[in-house]
């Protein structure tokens, strides 16, 4: 290929932060109308780069190329007037503006927003991005948000178009018809650097690879040629272990119940709880799946007791405890791990034996004394948990914000597993997690059910529920599906509860019996 | 073109936690120099005058104690605050109330003296202080109000309050009409510590108060979660501690020692009741607070360089006849150096070279 036919050429990014070398003399070549992956873990360096090509942050050393021609990418704004645009993994939308006035505000020139209007409309039906301009933004899906963030950087008329992990909050579905309108874009000679950790789908979409490991770039690939497991490889540097997933034979008793919770929502942007009914029994693991924001973070704060209901929408190990506060709960034997690892099932600032007494103070005396702290068991105890759990620190007990990801939620879940709850309550457990780590918690989340612990997991990781789940249950709106055993129902299935439609589920199941 | 960048430390410096307050008092030491070159005066001289020549007699090193006195007490309650994210700037308006509350014995039943009346003094005022904390604290859980403003508020309200109590009701009937309360009897004065001196005893309040609280903050289950709830109040209400309790908590512990402050300067040094009790004592203490780390211990100390700064400005204002505002200047430039020197515990100066 000749230079020349080159939309961005790379040559020996680099960016150091301190003394880790986030980008390491990264190479990159993008042609026009290629739809390019870009693959790693978390922390391999996908952002950085990014960040760089789109202005966000300098790079220290190497260069960029935009159509042949070295450019200095000095901010977003330059980049957009290059051609590059960028549609974020969060979005940045005003929730009380409409889809018109949100997009107005990136764009320079409009003649009137009723233009504007017709302009969306015109475009998002050609693209396949279905959306009324004059909707509030406050009332969307995920899905539909997300459609606004692209529209919003096509109206731009870019010829790069960088997708940070676009589908993670869709459902399949809705990933299947993303994938359409990226085609259609690759077709009219759009370029389109697309993040994912999603490996099937890459192998699916994707015209070429590029494979970042330790801020190098390990691999320029063809992902057609490549399969989900030989791309995790290259990821990861080495063949990932399994799991284990003994089948779960008896069902013990019931551990956890909720029945016909119904929690309000706090703040206008918070969905309620309608009519939860669940059980969780002794030796099983049972799975939420669903989109983020349909009322997950609420159910888990009103099962750990941060919010409360009526004493008997919850019952703990046969006791009702609906308005108890988190201590006596975890006093019941459940345990908690929130989603949100720094902040709020760690602080930051406090070293992980001091974020042992966090959790632990609460219901177990041998961490003080009535007045004064016992540091010693706390130190013992994070000892033990980092031993059990593979947590790799720098310092014998570092502050929690200098562990990274994968390490540090190894630490919080083992911090509730070594307690032997009879509950475990863990949210999103694998969540922007490094495959070796993710494998390490499921597989004790696995283990700790097979000795009698009831364990609820609330995951969007679709993969994840199959893995280690013996039954799913969809949340949509605040409301949950039926439970159904995870060996009679497929990702299209739960896809569908996903995206709430019920029915058609209830069908396919009828014609199955 | 060569520009410096602050980088984010993987975890706060333990080294500049110490450093940095060194580091901010060395660089109010050059600004205020510089300053009092601009007025024409001999810096080395003025700074001597200033933060040496207070250490040097014993009766100032008395006035130094005296003063550092209530700035300690005052900076370890705001510190129970501070740690715990509460942000109460109304301890000038607590230690009034203290002292107005820690009064009413020696005023209102001045021939009841006896052994008793001490103590009782400082629990009343204690009292008195924690209570009137505690308006702003209930405003902040009940209706969401920002305590910045309401403690502030309230602090005008109780300085009020106090020169309206001392030149109406409790005015001096023996005093010639001057707005000052009758004087204390001996049973309602703190001892002397040193004889014909102004050492007294309020002062060994302050170094106990500084023990307990040391030990509360590092060894005690409370201490932690002051801590936990002020750096991560989403983390500590997973914890099981309660922040509304937490609001409460930290102002009735700061409105008390403010308080206890304000009636051991009465039952202390000034010994009676007067419209102005305080040369800004309670502002003063968030400097204190904040140059200590928020440290017992480091309150302990910044509060005796604050109390230097205090009779320091005092002779400079006679001898330099500079004005009595130079303390304050001085005050405000060194609380401005402790915020920015700061930033550096968690983060780092990095000279970079950048292409223009």
């Amino acid at each position: 290929m000749k230079v020349g036919e080159l939309l961005l050429e790379v040559r020996g990014l680099t960016k150091q932060f301190g003394s880790l070398v986030a980008n390491n003399s990264i190479d990159l070549e993008v042609c026009p109308g290629e739809i390019h992956a870009l693959l790693g873990e978390n922390g391999a360096g996908k952002s950085t780069l990014v960040k760089m090509l789109y202005g966000s942050l300098q790079p220290g050393a190497g260069k960029i190329f935009w159509r042949g021609q070295e450019q200095i990418v000095r901010d977003p704004y330059a980049a957009r007037e290059l051609g590059i645009g960028m549609v974020f993994q969060h979005f940045s939308l005003f929730e009380s503006m409409t889809v018109a006035e949100n997009i107005a505000l990136a764009l320079k020139d409009i003649s009137s927003l009723e233009a504007l209007a017709d302009t969306i409309e015109e475009t998002s039906w050609a693209y396949g991005l279905p959306l009324n301009p004059l909707s509030i933004v406050a009332d969307l899906s995920v899905g539909e948000r997300q459609r606004v963030e692209i529209l919003r950087c096509l109206l731009q008329d870019p010829a790069l178009i960088i997708m940070d992990e676009p589908t993670a909050v869709l459902t399949p579905q809705e990933s299947e018809l993303l994938f359409e309108t990226l085609r259609k874009l690759a077709a009219e000679g759009r370029s389109i650097l697309y993040i994912s950790h999603r490996l099937a789908e890459v192998t699916n979409l994707c015209d070429t690879a590029t494979i970042l490991r330790g801020g190098k770039v390990v691999e320029h690939c063809d992902p057609r040629k490549e399969t989900a497991a030989t791309l995790a490889s290259l990821m990861v540097g080495s063949s990932i272990g399994e799991i284990k997933h003994a089948p779960d034979t008896t069902l013990g008793l019931k551990k956890l119940h909720l029945d016909q919770l119904c929690l309000a929502a706090d703040g206008p942007f918070s969905m309620p709880l309608v009519d939860i009914d669940l059980d969780v029994h002794a030796g099983e693991i049972v799975a939420i799946a669903g989109i983020a924001g349909n009322g997950q973070s609420e159910l888990f704060d009103a099962i750990s007791g941060e919010r409360l209901t009526d004493l008997e929408q919850i019952k703990i190990c046969g006791s009702e405890c609906g308005t108890d506060d988190v201590t006596s709960r975890r006093l019941k034997g459940a345990a908690f791990v929130p989603e949100e690892r720094l902040g709020h099932g760690a602080v930051p600032d406090l070293s992980l034996s001091e974020n042992v007494i966090l959790t632990r103070q609460g219901a177990d005396k041998a961490f003080h004394s009535g007045l004064f702290l016992n540091r010693t068991t706390a130190m013992d105890t994070a000892t033990r948990i980092s031993a059990d759990y593979d947590v790799r620190k720098g310092q014998p007990d570092p502050v929690a914000s200098s562990l990274s990801g994968g390490n540090l939620q190894k630490f919080v879940v083992g911090r509730e597993i070594d307690r032997q709850p009879e509950v475990l309550v863990v949210s999103q457990p694998t969540w922007g997690v490094d495959a070796g780590a993710a494998v390490l918690i499921r597989q004790s989340l696995i283990d700790l059910s097979r000795n009698g612990t009831a364990v609820l997991i609330i995951s969007q990781d679709l993969d994840e529920i199959f893995e280690i789940a013996d039954r799913v249950t969809v949340i949509n709106k605040g409301g949950l599906s039926r439970q159904v055993d995870i060996g009679s129902i497929d990702r299209e299935g739960i896809g569908l509860l996903m995206g709430g439609i019920q029915d058609q589920h209830l069908k396919k199941e009828d014609a199955r019996v | 073109m060569p520009v410096f960048e602050l980088e984010k430390r993987q975890s706060p410096s333990k080294m500049m936690a110490l450093y940095s307050p060194a580091l901010a008092i060395s660089l109010t030491l050059v600004t205020t120099g510089i300053l009092f070159l601009i007025l024409g005066i001999a810096p080395l001289e003025a700074l001597f005058l200033f933060f040496v020549s207070p250490l040097l007699e014993s009766w100032t090193l008395q006035q130094v104690a005296v003063k550092a006195s209530p700035l300690i007490l005052i900076g370890v309650g705001l510190s129970v605050c501070y740690r715990s994210n509460n942000w109460n700037i109304g301890a000038e308006g607590q230690f009034a109330i203290g002292a107005i509350v820690g009064s009413i014995l020696p005023i209102l039943l001045p021939d009841w003296q006896n052994a008793a009346v001490l103590p009782l003094m400082f629990i009343m005022g204690a009292i008195g202080g924690g209570l009137f904390g505690l308006v702003p604290a209930w405003l902040k859980n009940r209706f969401g109000a920002n305590e910045i403003l309401t403690s502030l508020m309230l602090t005008y309200v109780a300085l009020l309050f106090l020169d309206w109590i001392v030149r109406g009701p409790w005015r001096d009937p023996d005093g010639f009409n001057f707005p000052v309360s009758r004087e204390f009897s001996e049973a309602a004065l703190l001892p002397q510590m040193i004889e014909y001196g102004s050492l007294h005893a309020g002062v060994l309040v302050s170094l106990v108060v500084v023990g307990c609280f040391f030990v509360l903050f590092r060894y005690s289950l409370k201490g932690f979660e002051i801590k936990v709830l002020g750096t991560a109040p989403r983390a500590g209400s997973f914890a099981g501690f309660s922040k509304k309790r937490m609001v409460y908590f930290s102002f009735a512990v700061s409105g008390s020692l403010a308080g206890l402050a304000g009636i051991i300067e009465i039952a202390g040094p000034i010994e009676q009741l007067i419209p102005t009790i305080s040369p800004g004592y309670g502002f003063t203490a968030i400097i204190v607070a904040f140059l200590g780390r928020l440290n017992p211990v480091g309150i302990l100390f910044a509060g005796i360089l604050l109390a230097v700064t205090y009779i320091g400005g005092e002779a400079a204002q006679t001898n330099l006849e500079v004005s009595d505002k130079t303390a304050k200047a001085i005050q405000g430039i060194l609380l401005f150096y402790v915020l920015a020197c700061d930033t550096l515990i968690r983060y780092r100066l990095r000279f970079v070279k950048r292409k223009v």
